[in-house]
This record gives C-alpha cells, sequence and structure tokens, in this order.
C-alpha cells in the first residue's frame, strides 16, 4: 500500500489514537503524503476505532483534505471578497488557460496544481495568488506569464 | 522560570523593565499578512544584516512585530525610540536608514510619508492621517512586542489582568465587571459576552469548556489573524480569566489551518505561557488550574458556527444543529462550553485592568469599546483599522481610508461577510455600530469592510456572495441547500443575460424562506448580501434584465471589447498578449479585435496604454 502503517502509527499514537483528534491526525497523514491515500483512511478508522463512514465524511467535508495526490507546484488563487472586486477571477481564468486545467486539478505532468482558497487573509494586496507558500500581492492576468515563468 | 505569585509577576515585571534601555534604538518591521506578501522578511534581514557589517549587533535590536495594520504601505518599519514610520522599504533602502537615522539621528525624507492633504512629510506613526482618527487599543501593543516574547508582553503590562482577577476578585465580580462593560462578541452575533459567560457559570455540570473561535472565515476579514499573529498572550490572557470566572479547566483555541503563523504564535505563547506558571495547575498560587489545546480548522466556513466548530471539534464533520438547547448548557462533548472569537478574548484583560465604567465610556448606547476592520478593496488605504464603536461610514472610509483610489466614484461598502450587506452612499453618514448596521440590512458580522466603487457590479457581487455560500452550505437542511443553488441559478441567468423581471420577486420570496427555514445562521443571514442589493440598486439588477447591460462593465456575457481605430498606434501589444488569437493587425496600422473568437478576458484592455480598447 501507498500508506506506510508504522509513519501512520506514529502519527495517530502522537494524539493518543483519539477519535476527536480524527481532523488534526488527517492534517498531519496529508503533509506526509501530500493527500489522504485511501488505505490510509481506512487505518486511521480502525485504529480510532470509529465508523469509516465518519473518516470519509470528514475527509471529503473540508477542503483542507483532498483524495487526489497533488502536484510538486502549488498555486492557490485568493477568491477572498476584496480579491474579487478587484479581479482575481480574471487571474484564475488566465492561469486555467497558461496551464490548460481548470482550478482543484493537477497538470498531467503531475507539475502543477491549481487551486481556489476563499481568504488567506491579505485582503489589503488582492488579487493574492500564493505559489507554494509565497505571496504574490495586486496580481493581474498579465503578471500570470512571469509568475509562472519565474520557476 | 515559574511565577507563583501575583507579586512575584511584578517582581518579573520589574526585572525586565529593569533589564531593557528604553533610549536603545529599536526597528520594528512589520510581519503581518500584508507586509509578508510585500517580502517584508527580506527587508528585515537586510536590516540585521547591515547592523552587522557596521558592528551595531549590540547597540540596536531589530524586531519582527505582528501586523501594524497600514498594509497598503508595506513593508512598514517603525524605528524607536523615536517611532519614526519609514513605508514602502526595499532592501536598497536599509543602508540608507542606518547610516542616516541609527548613525546620524536623521530621517530619510523619501521614506517618509506624505499627508497629500497637509502637502507635508510626517515622521511619526502618530502623526500619519491613516492611524490619527483610531483608537488602536487592541492592535496598538502589535508594534511594541515580538509575539514570540512572552518577556515583551509582560514589560507592557501583561497577565496584569489575570493577577488582579487571581488576586482577589470573585468569579461572579469577573462576570459582573464584564456585564457591566457593555462588551458584546466581536464574531458576528454580537451577544452580550457577559451574559454568555454568566450562562455557562450557571449551567449543570462538572467539566466546562471555554473556546476561542480563531476560524476566521470571512472573505475579506484578517483581524483575528493579526491578533493571534501579532499578540497572542492577550488572547491567552483573556481566555484564562474567562475561564476562572465561568469555572473551567479546559480550553480549545480552534484556528483556521490556512494560517500556519497564527498557529505557530499561539502554540508558543501556550508554551511559555505553561513555563511560567500561567496556564496549568495553581496558576499564581491562586488553585485555580486551566489548560488549552490547540485545533487546527479544515476550511469550512460553517465551522465559524459555533455547534459546527463544537462538532469539528469532537472529530466530526462540521454540521451544526438547532440550538433548542444553548451550547452553554450543552456543547462540545454535551457539556456545558463558552465560545467567544479571538477579538473579543483580547478586549478582556483591557476591561478588567481599566474597569467597567473605563470601557463602556467609549462607543456608542448599545455597541461597546473598539472594533477592528478590515478595511479593503476599492480603497486608497487598505489595511486593518481599530475605531470607537459609532463612528460613521464617512470618516472610516475617507479620512481614516483616503477615499477611493483613481478619482472614482464610491458606490457601497459591503461589511459582515457573507451574512452582511451592501450598503450605499446616501448612507455613508451612519454611525457603525451593531444595531445600526442590522437596521440598514446589514451586520457586524466579524469587521470585515469591503469599499466598492462605480466599477464594481452589485449583481455580480451578490452571485459572487450566493457562490459562496452554496459551496460552504454543509447541506444539512433543505432551505439552505438548495434554496442557494436555486438562488445562484436565477442570478446567473440575470448576469448572462437571460434573467426575467419576475426573477426578482422570486428571489424576495426565496430569501424569506431561507431567512425563516434555515437551521443556523449560515442559511438565515445568506439572504442578506441578495436582499440589500435588491433594495438599494435595482436600477443595476433592471439594467440586467430589460437593456441586457452591465452597467459596472463587470458581467463578461453582457460586455463586448472593440478598438478604436482613431487611438490605436497598431504597437501590437494587444495582439501579442490576447491569447485567443482574437486580434489582428500590421504593425502601425490600426488593429481589429474579431468579436467572434475574443473571450472577453480583459487583457487587451489591461495592457492598452492608449485608451484605444473600448469596453461596453
Amino acid at each position: 500500500m501507498t500508506a506506510n502503517e508504522s509513519r501512520l502509527d506514529s502519527i495517530i499514537d502522537e494524539y493518543n489514537a483519539e477519535p476527536g483528534s480524527l481532523i488534526s491526525i488527517l492534517q498531519d497523514v496529508q503533509a506526509e503524503y501530500n493527500y489522504l491515500p485511501e488505505e490510509s483512511l481506512e487505518y486511521v478508522a480502525k485504529r480510532l476505532d470509529i465508523p469509516r463512514v465518519q473518516v470519509f465524511g470528514v475527509a471529503t467535508f473540508f477542503k483542507a483534505f483532498s483524495l487526489k495526490p497533488k502536484g510538486k507546484q502549488q498555486i492557490h488563487v485568493c477568491m477572498g471578497t476584496a480579491c474579487h472586486v478587484r479581479g482575481s477571477k480574471k487571474v484564475l481564468e488566465e492561469l486555467e488557460r497558461k496551464l490548460e486545467i481548470k482550478a482543484g486539478d493537477t497538470t498531467t505532468d503531475g507539475e502543477y496544481t491549481l487551486e481556489t482558497v476563499n481568504c488567506v487573509g491579505a485582503c489589503a494586496l488582492g488579487p493574492v495568488v500564493v505559489e507554494n507558500e509565497k505571496y504574490h500581492g495586486q496580481m493581474t492576468p498579465i503578471k500570470v506569464e512571469s509568475l509562472l515563468n519565474s520557476k | 522560570m515559574k511565577v507563583i505569585s501575583a507579586n512575584k509577576l511584578e517582581a518579573l515585571r520589574t526585572e525586565i523593565l529593569a533589564g531593557k534601555d528604553l533610549d536603545k534604538p529599536c526597528i520594528a518591521v512589520c510581519g503581518g499578512p500584508g507586509c509578508l506578501a510585500s517580502q517584508c522578511l527580506e527587508v528585515r534581514d537586510a536590516f540585521i544584516n547591515e547592523i552587522e557589517a557596521k558592528g551595531l549587533t549590540d547597540k540596536v535590536d531589530v524586531r519582527t512585530t505582528g501586523c501594524h495594520g497600514f498594509c497598503e504601505c508595506g513593508p512598514i518599519a517603525l524605528i524607536y525610540p523615536q517611532e519614526i514610520f519609514y513605508q514602502r522599504l526595499s532592501i536598497d533602502d536599509i543602508p540608507e536608514i542606518i547610516e542616516e537615522t541609527i548613525i546620524n539621528n536623521k530621517t530619510v525624507g523619501r521614506l517618509l510619508y506624505t499627508d497629500d492633504e497637509a502637502g507635508q512629510l510626517v515622521e511619526t506613526e502618530g502623526e500619519v492621517p491613516f492611524y490619527k482618527k483610531q483608537m488602536r487599543l487592541i492592535l496598538g501593543n502589535n508594534s511594541k512586542i515580538d509575539p514570540h516574547s512572552i518577556e515583551d508582553y509582560i514589560a507592557i503590562g501583561g497577565y496584569s489582568a489575570l493577577a488582579k482577577v487571581l488576586g482577589g476578585m470573585q468569579p461572579m465580580e469577573v462576570i459582573d465587571e464584564i456585564k457591566n462593560s457593555g462588551i458584546r462578541g466581536r464574531g458576528g452575533g454580537g451577544f452580550p459576552t457577559g451574559r454568555k459567560w454568566e450562562s455557562t457559570r450557571n449551567a449543570q455540570g462538572d467539566i466546562k469548556y471555554v473556546i476561542c473561535n480563531a476560524d476566521e472565515g470571512d472573505p475579506g476579514a484578517f483581524m483575528d489573524r493579526s491578533i493571534l499573529e501579532g499578540n497572542p498572550h492577550s488572547v491567552l490572557e483573556g481566555m484564562i480569566i474567562g475561564a476562572y470566572a465561568i469555572g473551567s479547566n479546559e480550553g480549545y483555541v480552534y484556528v483556521r489551518n490556512e494560517y500556519p503563523l497564527a498557529l505557530k504564535n499561539i502554540n508558543l505563547a501556550i508554551k511559555q505561557a505553561r513555563e511560567t506558571g500561567l496556564l496549568g495547575d495553581n496558576i499564581l498560587g491562586s488553585g485555580f488550574n486551566f489548560d488549552l489545546k490547540v485545533n487546527r480548522g479544515g476550511g469550512a466556513f460553517v465551522c465559524g458556527e459555533s455547534t459546527a466548530l463544537m462538532a469539528s471539534l469532537e472529530g466530526k464533520t462540521g454540521e451544526p444543529r438547532a440550538k433548542y438547547i444553548h451550547t452553554s448548557d450543552k456543547g462540545l462533548w454535551d457539556r456545558p462550553s463558552n465560545l467567544n472569537n479571538v477579538e473579543t478574548w483580547a478586549n478582556i484583560p483591557l476591561i478588567i485592568n481599566n474597569g467597567a465604567d473605563w470601557y463602556s465610556a467609549i462607543g456608542t448606547e448599545s455597541s461597546k469599546g473598539t472594533k477592528v476592520f478590515s478595511l479593503v478593496g476599492k480603497i486608497n488605504n487598505t489595511g486593518l483599522v481599530e475605531v470607537p464603536m459609532g463612528m460613521t461610514l464617512r470618516d472610516i472610509i475617507f479620512d481614516i481610508g483616503g477615499g477611493i483610489p483613481d478619482g472614482k466614484a464610491f458606490k457601497a461598502v459591503q461589511t459582515g461577510g457573507p451574512s452582511g450587506g451592501c450598503i450605499p452612499e446616501s448612507l455613508i453618514d451612519l454611525p457603525v455600530d451593531y444595531d445600526r448596521l442590522t437596521e440598514v440590512g446589514s451586520m457586524m458580522g466579524s469587521g470585515g469592510m469591503i469599499v466598492m466603487d462605480e466599477d464594481t457590479c452589485m449583481v455580480d457581487v451578490a452571485l459572487y456572495f450566493i457562490n459562496f455560500l452554496m459551496e460552504e452550505s454543509c447541506g444539512k437542511c433543505v432551505p439552505c441547500r438548495e434554496g442557494l443553488l436555486r438562488m445562484g441559478e436565477i442570478l446567473t441567468d440575470i448576469t448572462e443575460g437571460r434573467g426575467r423581471m419576475e426573477d426578482l420577486d422570486l428571489i424576495q420570496d426565496l430569501s424569506e424562506v431561507l431567512k425563516d427555514a434555515s437551521l443556523c445562521g449560515l442559511g438565515q443571514t445568506a439572504p442578506n448580501p441578495v436582499m440589500s442589493t435588491l433594495k438599494y440598486f435595482r436600477d443595476e439588477y433592471e439594467a440586467h434584465i430589460k437593456d441586457h447591460k452591465c452597467p459596472a462593465g463587470v458581467c463578461t456575457e453582457l460586455i463586448t471589447y472593440s478598438i478604436d481605430a482613431s487611438n490605436c498606434t497598431g504597437c501590437g501589444l494587444c495582439l501579442k498578449k490576447c491569447p485567443a488569437e482574437a486580434i489582428t493587425g500590421e504593425t502601425k496600422q490600426p488593429h481589429v479585435l474579431d468579436t467572434g473568437k475574443c473571450i472577453k478576458c480583459g487583457i487587451c484592455y489591461d495592457v492598452c496604454k492608449f485608451d484605444a480598447v473600448i469596453k461596453e
């Protein structure tokens, strides 16, 4: 299996296998694998002794979780209100055109994942694009090309 | 070192202050979210390197602080002790600041802020018009402390309110003080904090919880993030006081996953507070025990709702439940639970230290104290502002915010996040407090204030919020799940030119149903952005429906781009940038745009330097 049981055990043990820590455990699992492999969810359910439906429910309810592997480079386009009124939609559309994927998808070469985020809290500099963990403020469709080329 | 009594805390404070040389220059670099996006850390590192290169390491301190508020001018640095305000810094400016200001004690004119109205440069932060009208009780300390240092917090009087409470106030006295202060919840609902505490205190049960809601989900609001990042101990102190008053020994801080620095800082603060004896068993020798855990949110807006947040803390999906039984009686794990948001908790030490009378003298009849707003959107001075309740929208937007950029006209201000509404220009003199905002169809919410100008389409704004809420609806109750979907469809039709006049009545009806029949606050307040825009900007809806026009030029289906041959110089820039190959033309000859191929991305309009691209 993709998920290594001893690695999962060490994450789960850190939270004493408490069902109440399910979200934190899944966050750590995702940090480890970059996504939530299906087997890991089953394993977590078994170790916490809770129904699988609860684990799958949580994993699909919260935006922070992904059941699909993500690209090496992650691009998040902030769609908060402040960014919206300053034209974030156009920035997203240009990124979708340039990367030839829709928001939420990963390029076929596994290089980029393009996602939207509701607000990154850097509203004053909207529209904001977060590339890996770096913030780019006052983005425009024209700046998209240089953002991607700077890689 | 553990501090085992209030006296020992005072001794520690005296010791810390004695070790501080107040005349020693200190460069406080703003490390708030806005400045981080302006690459302030490079500026900070440049300061450190330059100070080292000049052999001044022992003579000058560099401090990375939380948000100073004036994001528009980032990166920002304040030079203590003079409090010189330098703005829009780049790494190339740093050697000059060290040479001129630190060594020669002179200011660098070109890096100071220009007060356009007075037509002069201003030297200190207090003279900058953006700060002048503010009352920064909560945010003001951000620039004075290193959020990673409990000593800094203690030096400015931190934990003295806790010492006062544990040193001689009965829990009910604390609750009375909070009740008399008149403070209401800063998270959205505006429920009186003291009454909430009292209900939880009076509820049956041995184990009670206090919870800090730091799941700041309102798009366009970032004050809780800035408080938690910039002054985490103020939130902790408020929570410990609350726990004592309520009779709770366990607490949770629920932090939004998108805020990694806030998570780091609150975790560090908790660790320091434990080591200092301010959290844990027998706090300050009083016999009172209290400890805290931090949980990360999973990125769901609905988890800002108290019952959904508590479900999430239990490791379940964040679905709210009906509140026939209040969370003060049965909340987390079915035990009495008191939830307040970050800003509310940060107000508590102030109230205890200065007294309820002092606090209730600030603000209006029904809304006391100050409120932090994130002033963003189409405004010159974007950033976080803190003002006394009751200040008018005009004062906030024009005096502090400096008005609208590029000479555009002000159209509306949106407050209260997705649960709030859009307030038109005719109400610009409205004093901002809980009740006045509700009266005009909006709400305080957590304090987002998004300014819109003539280029903002109000139908598009309504659709934006409905789409947001549709995605964030947990899906448990039908009115919210299905109602928002239908509302989104109707609004999409209007923005794409398929709207009918009777749709406006249908939206109105749907809004009433959502308001009356939804399970939680998300659905109940979801119609606000639609109702308020329909009330104040009905003409824009009608223009979309009757004339198939978007007056603000936003709704792509209703606008066309063309090239004005008389202005076009044939520079070829639009042709080169057009992603759809819709523009043709010879160099130095007027170009032509094929509307059949045009995807209306607007890039040609943005790149043209000769106003030759027309949008209509």
